[in-house]
């Protein structure tokens, strides 16, 4: 490697790619606290038909929303760590002084949180699928919509974590800022599983999924970067 | 090109209460500016302003004659600010960390970064996760940056924080290598520097005279 004009493409990439490398690396080394969404979703799942009923009928009926539901909180439960620990030990200023978009560097931090939480909790639902007795015809869908509304979860997120990253106690708060923003999300993603499961047409929800995803990576990184330099202004 | 920042009527308020008001003062290329003052008298928040961390000032700053805010970009690029939390992560060991750095910075070959941490006395501890560091070890890890190809504009907020004594002149010794070369470096500390060319400015003379609640 040598030297780079600081503005150049490979510069720019550069900065995407040892973000991603390094939070990758970091997550890694503090792998214990991958599984806490993980175990939370499956729990409750778990625990679901113990608490309402074992009829499979009636599993079926919920199973959509309930899937959805969980993973949507297990989500927001692992945001708050999203910028905390660049808050607390100075790395945050430095990404503000950098000299190249924030908005790439936040990008890289939110693909880094979907791979360690939207993806391995998509990846576990089906098995909760069984569990809940999904019908087969549901479980693409499943897939599917998760893949794409985790990636939404993760990215409308960083913006209230960025916004709640300066505030001692900003769990609470976080919670209520994403909240009415994740609604849309929940709405069709698990609709288009009830859909799909009662042998239904489920592309369209899919399809505004993809666009609310869309939405996101184009204007939820400017944000979620808008809201870090406020932040740490404070 | 001299480099300058210059500090024209500068007014910084924290909680309502004004911490220095009417501060001017003209920094050039080859200065080694030491801010000084009791605790809490601003000097970390004058550094903030000077970093575009804190737009929380009034009064003006031009960076080489023109205005601070229009000429952002240019300015950060020739901006290296360690900051009193030095934004060293923990979890990674000193040469994953300063690889990070270099690489958002614009890149460096590997034995850079090995000859960099051997300059602040890490070799042998650059595979080590930093958390196994001492608070020292810490702080070294950050200063390494000042090895790599640094730009001309120095901004330390109190770099020789439990540095030992040997390191302390070490840094010495390169500040005033980089003010050689023309650099600029302001910075905070309560040690008292021996360097030749050294500016001080003292926050307690632009403390306001009457405190408004």
């Amino acid at each position: 490697m040598s030297d780079r004009e600081n503005a150049s493409a490979p510069a720019l990439l550069g900065l995407f790619g040892a973000t991603l490398r390094r939070d990758l690396l970091l997550a890694y080394r503090s792998r214990g606290e991958l599984f806490n969404p993980l175990i939370f979703f499956l729990i409750v799942i778990t625990m679901v038909p113990l608490g309402i009923t074992p009829d499979p009928v009636q599993l079926a009926r919920l199973a959509p929303g309930m899937i959805w539901v969980v993973a949507l909180l297990a989500t927001l439960l692992s945001l708050d760590s999203l910028f905390r620990s660049d808050f607390d030990d100075g790395t945050l200023e430095q990404y503000l002084i950098t000299p190249q978009p924030l908005y790439l560097l936040v990008l890289a931090k939110v693909l880094v949180h979907w791979l360690v939480t939207g993806v391995p909790l998509t990846l576990l639902a089906p098995l909760l699928g069984v569990m809940l007795s999904l019908p087969a015809s549901g479980f693409s869908p499943l897939i599917l919509s998760l893949l794409v509304g985790t990636a939404t979860l993760s990215l409308v997120g960083a913006i209230g974590a960025a916004l709640t990253v300066g505030l001692r106690r900003g769990g609470l708060l976080l919670s209520l800022i994403i909240m009415p923003l994740y609604a849309p999300v929940l709405i069709f993603g698990a609709s288009a599983v009830a859909s799909a499961a009662d042998a239904m047409p489920y592309v369209s929800q899919l399809a505004v999924l993809g666009a609310m995803l869309a939405v996101a990576i184009v204007s939820a990184p400017f944000a979620a970067a808008g809201a870090l330099r406020v932040s740490a202004n404070g | 090109m001299v480099i300058n920042l210059e500090l024209v009527n500068l007014e910084c308020e924290r909680e309502d209460r004004i911490l220095f008001t009417g501060l001017s003062q003209r920094l050039s290329g080859g200065d080694v500016v030491q801010i000084e003052g009791p605790n809490g008298s601003g000097k970390t928040t004058l550094l903030r302003v000077l970093t575009t961390l804190s737009n929380d000032y009034s009064g003006e700053i031009h960076w080489c004659g023109q205005p601070l805010q229009r000429v952002k970009y240019d300015y950060l690029q020739q901006l290296l600010y360690i900051g009193h939390l030095p934004g060293v992560k923990k979890n990674l060991s000193p040469l994953e960390n300063l690889r990070w750095y270099a690489s958002v910075r614009g890149g460096q070959a590997q034995s850079t970064l090995e000859t960099a941490l051997a300059a602040v006395g890490l070799l042998g501890f650059e595979d080590v996760p930093c958390f196994q560091l001492s608070a020292g070890q810490q702080r070294r890890a950050a200063l390494a940056r000042l090895y790599l190809n640094p730009p001309p504009l120095w901004i330390l907020d109190e770099p020789f924080t439990a540095i030992d004594k040997r390191g302390v002149s070490a840094l010495e010794d390169l500040i005033s290598q980089h003010a050689e070369r023309g650099g600029l470096t302001v910075l905070t500390t309560h040690q008292d520097m021996k360097l030749a060319n050294l500016v001080r400015v003292n926050l307690t003379q632009y403390r306001p005279g009457a405190r408004h609640e």
